[in-house]
């Protein structure tokens, strides 16, 4: 796909009074764009100060710096000159090109607008260089910019962009700018410093949770702890008799306490004991689910891809494994629980919260409301963890639900308990694959039946083509390996028990854990080295062959381990255009406990907007996946999570941390995605490496549970 | 009526005695940077200090501060410990989504008043009750020990 051919680029206007506003419109959105509004990604004031607006969100992931980056480059300023301000909802402005819609996910951030922000900041620039030329009635190519200055060589007379911005607003919009060769750059490739980082370090950050307005009350809430279930009745005198308790709020599935305090409101909460109606999830359990997914998968699927004949392959072959994989319901667990403070009133509403999909909360509270889109304003802040969790609107439903029964702002705030047991879980899939090996162990075919929900089909309608979730099934089609047949089918199969949503790496962090787990399975019935047989089947895919040359070189694959060590490796490919190859190194203690002593990663992203921000993307992924993969497991009982809070639902801590190494691999291709592949390749190195130090091949996680039996 | 010395100010509050000193700073006085993680003493996120001793302000009731002095996130850069440690997060580059540091940091600066060169073990110790979901955690390692390198530069040549 190529995001940049869908817009009519650059469209350019004077800001009153505030100099050049750059940005540009999606040609396709308004076929009868008579009104459109430029989308400004740059602002440059008479006052000279430069602000970039921020479309994609920050949660962690870097794109508050990345972003500035892409633009700074080519606009030739330094990014300690920039301030950033959060994008308001808009589509038509703000869209991200991959997704469709203004929304930060499936870690493209840097792939969607690595070339419209380039260009952006290269347009801007190209017209500030014009206007200072005309000042100075000289050629254009005989000026410069730098560091937000337009520089005249031969006279050495210089102009501020502040200075140039209005003449720049007026200029016609160049539409042939050249971009940097890469060789030039000065800024992309560098490790430059987060943005973000000093107020995250002296407590002046804003999350949505820190919200604070005049008059505002604070809530918390329960809603049914079945999904589908309905409040029964409470206690209302008694959540009213707590002092600062100010109101109970009753919706038919959640209750409020409205209070001048959280404290009140847990309090008040408590005291409610509130009675539920389960309805009909009253009695399912995770092995109802696990049945309804087993008996899904004896059916055949949707084909997502198919090469040679990989049933008359497997028919024919010298040896067939045939096995089943699962991967259990998991929780975000973003460390800032849900929130979103909201006020309705009778023409308005007002909507402050963190969000990766700003125009969709801006439009359910529309909805519920039913106010225009306009009389809708929503503030985004930084989020305090996304993984996924904050792509979902629910909380911002809820809270415009409980803020049009109250009067003045209110600040609706989840406990931890309710956050773990209403998320929109990673969903239990369900896999059965299959091989056939030749007489030397080499695989002639691979069938892989995955079945689980199609959450694309929910979230993002039209992407859901012919019967396949292309989330999904990611990673599972893009098998790397060099075998003769393959077969990739997608059964959908809804188990509507439990909310299921977008979590960390989707499709690859479910995929990539059967897959590269089964291959390890092939080449220990093949007698041969996990890495050697990997390295056999790739003869056709240079870069995954060289990340993986350069994690077991880098992890002394095959050098002695000391006793009760094991070493796992595992190997990603998937529609982010990244390839990663890691090696991981356990022990295994008798009573099963898992401990990860080191996680080395080899990562070919391509080219590098922030080599620094890519490397903590890729720690943070792997123990973010090394969680997952031991411990992280979402059960039901009696229609209810079984999880609360982190002494349940147990997570890294730093006693528990790899140590972690990782090698980036330098080049010129195009950008990859950098924010989910380090989870996706843990879960599997993990398993190979308990295989490799007990025997045990486990084929579902959490591996912990799995190693106690 | 409860006054709370805060980062050298006091502040008179009217809130019941048995409520958690979080909801005090964050609901009551207005200092945000001290989060809600858990609500049960199990993430580190609401870390402060209370005479230079960090506790888990989620579960420590307001009426149990008395006069001790109580510094949060605002006030941690004033200390030498603090600053150091912010210092080193910020060469180290150790934030993602930044919603726990507050906390980390809060245990980073009390590990290193005590102790001026801590050991992995002194940091496991001193940390594991603060958790990161972006995994931050070889940074903060690193950050820790690149701080106490700066707290007295000569005794390890760092």
């Amino acid at each position: 796909m190529d995001p940049v051919s869908r817009r009519e680029f650059l469209i350019v206007g004077a800001a009153a009074g505030s100099g050049l506003l750059l940005g540009w419109h999606m040609a396709d959105a308004r076929p009868a764009a008579a009104d459109f509004a430029p989308n400004a990604f740059i602002r440059i004031g008479t006052d000279g100060r430069i602000t970039l607006i921020m479309n994609q969100v920050e949660m962690g992931q870097g794109t508050y710096t990345s972003m500035p980056m892409l633009l700074a480059e080519e606009l030739e300023v330094g990014l300690e000159q920039v301030q950033l301000e959060h994008a308001p909802p808009d589509d038509k402005l703000y869209a991200n090109p991959f997704l469709g819609d203004q929304e930060t996910g499936a870690s493209s951030s840097v792939r969607a607008f690595y070339e419209p922000l380039r260009r952006a900041g290269a347009t801007a620039r190209a017209m500030l260089v014009a206007a200072a030329a005309q000042s100075w009635h000289v050629d254009p190519a005989s000026c410069r910019a730098t560091k937000g200055v337009v520089l005249h060589g031969p006279t050495g007379r210089k102009l501020s962009y502040g200075a140039l911005a209005s003449k720049a607003a007026l200029l016609p919009v160049p539409t042939q700018v050249p971009l940097k060769d890469p060789k030039d750059w000065t800024l992309i490739g560098t490790p430059a410093k987060r943005l973000d980082a000093r107020d995250k370090v002296n407590g002046k950050a804003q999350y949505g949770i820190d919200v604070r307005l005049p008059g505002m009350k604070i809530a918390t809430v329960a809603a049914s702890p079945v999904l589908g279930g309905k409040v029964a009745g409470f206690d209302e005198d008694k959540a009213l008799a707590i002092p600062g308790v100010r109101q109970v709020v009753r919706l038919d599935d959640v209750v409020a306490v409205v209070a001048d305090h959280m404290w009140a409101a847990k309090q008040g909460l408590a005291a409610l004991a509130v009675r539920w109606d389960d309805g009909p999830n009253a009695t399912v359990s995770t092995a109802d689910v696990v049945r309804g997914l087993d008996e899904a998968s004896q059916q055949p699927g949707v084909v997502a891809r198919s090469q040679g004949d990989a049933a008359g392959a497997l028919a024919g072959a010298a040896q067939r494994i045939d096995q089943v994989y699962q991967v259990p319901f998991l929780a975000h667990a973003t460390m800032e629980p849900m929130n979103c403070t909201v006020h309705v009133r009778k023409d308005s509403c007002e909507v402050w919260t963190g969000s990766q999909t700003l125009t969709r909360a801006q439009a359910t509270a529309a909805r519920v409301t039913g106010l225009p889109l306009e009389k809708v304003v929503v503030h985004n802040h930084l989020l305090g963890g996304g993984f996924g969790r904050r792509l979902e609107y629910d909380y911002v439903t809820q809270a415009v639900r409980v803020g049009q029964q109250v009067e003045g702002p209110v600040k609706v705030v989840w406990t931890r308990e309710e956050d773990m047991q209403h998320d929109f879980n990673r969903p239990y899939y369900y896999d059965r694959v299959a091989a056939g090996l030749d007489a030397s162990g080499r695989p002639v075919a691979w069938t892989h039946r995955l079945v689980g929900p199609a959450i694309v089909a929910r979230f993002a309608p039209p992407a859901f083509k012919n019967g396949i979730d292309p989330d999904g099934v990611d990673g599972a089609v893009h098998l790397i390996y060099d075998i003769p047949a393959i077969q990739i089918e997608y059964v959908r199969h809804e188990e509507p028990v439990l909310n299921t949503g977008f979590w960390r790496g989707v499709g690859p962090t479910h995929n990539i854990f059967v897959m590269e787990s089964f291959v390890d399975e092939l080449a220990a019935a093949a007698k041969a080295d996990p890495v050697e047989y990997r390295r056999a089947l790739l003869g056709k895919a240079p870069r995954a062959r060289a990340v993986l040359d350069l994690a077991a070189e880098a992890a002394g694959w095959g050098r002695p381990l000391r006793t009760g060590r094991g070493r796992g490796v595992a190997l990603l490919y998937s529609q982010w255009g990244s390839y990663l190859a890691e090696v991981a190194e356990v022990e295994v203690s008798n009573a099963g406990e898992v401990r990860v002593h080191r996680v080395v990663c080899a990562v070919d992203c391509g080219t590098m907007i922030n080599p620094d921000i890519v490397k903590a993307q890729i720690e943070s992924g792997i123990n973010f996946g090394v969680s997952a993969a031991l411990w992280g497991e979402i059960t039901l009982k009696n229609g209810r999570v079984e999880q609360s809070n982190f002494h349940n639902y147990r997570v890294l801590r730093m006693s528990e941390a790899p140590a972690i190494e990782v090698h980036l691999v330098r080049n010129n291709e195009a950008p990859g995605g950098i924010g989910e592949p380090g989870t996706a390749v843990t879960g599997p190195a993990l398993a190979n490496a308990v295989f490799a130090v007990t025997g045990k091949r486990l084929r579902a996680l959490p591996l912990e549970r799995q190693l106690r039996g | 009526m409860v006054t709370l010395r805060i980062n050298g100010k006091a502040h008179i509050v009217n809130v019941p005695p048995d409520m958690p000193l979080l909801w005090a700073l964050r609901d009551v006085i207005g200092l945000t940077g001290t989060k809600f993680g858990c609500g049960m003493a199990l993430c580190g996120a609401c870390t402060v200090h209370l005479d230079g001793q960090p506790i888990r302000s989620c579960v420590t009731p307001v009426g149990a501060v008395g006069s001790k002095n109580v510094t949060t996130i605002e006030g941690i850069g004033a200390t030498p410990s603090g600053k150091k440690i912010q210092q080193a997060w910020l060469d180290l580059e150790v934030v993602q989504c930044g919603y726990c540091q507050s906390g980390q940091i809060m245990s980073a600066a009390a590990l290193l008043a005590s102790k001026a060169h801590p050991t992995d073990a002194d940091i496991d110790a001193g940390m594991s009750g603060n958790i990161c979901r972006c995994g931050t955690y070889p940074r903060i390692r690193a950050a820790i020990q690149h701080a106490a390198r700066a707290a007295s530069p000569a005794k390890t040549g760092g």
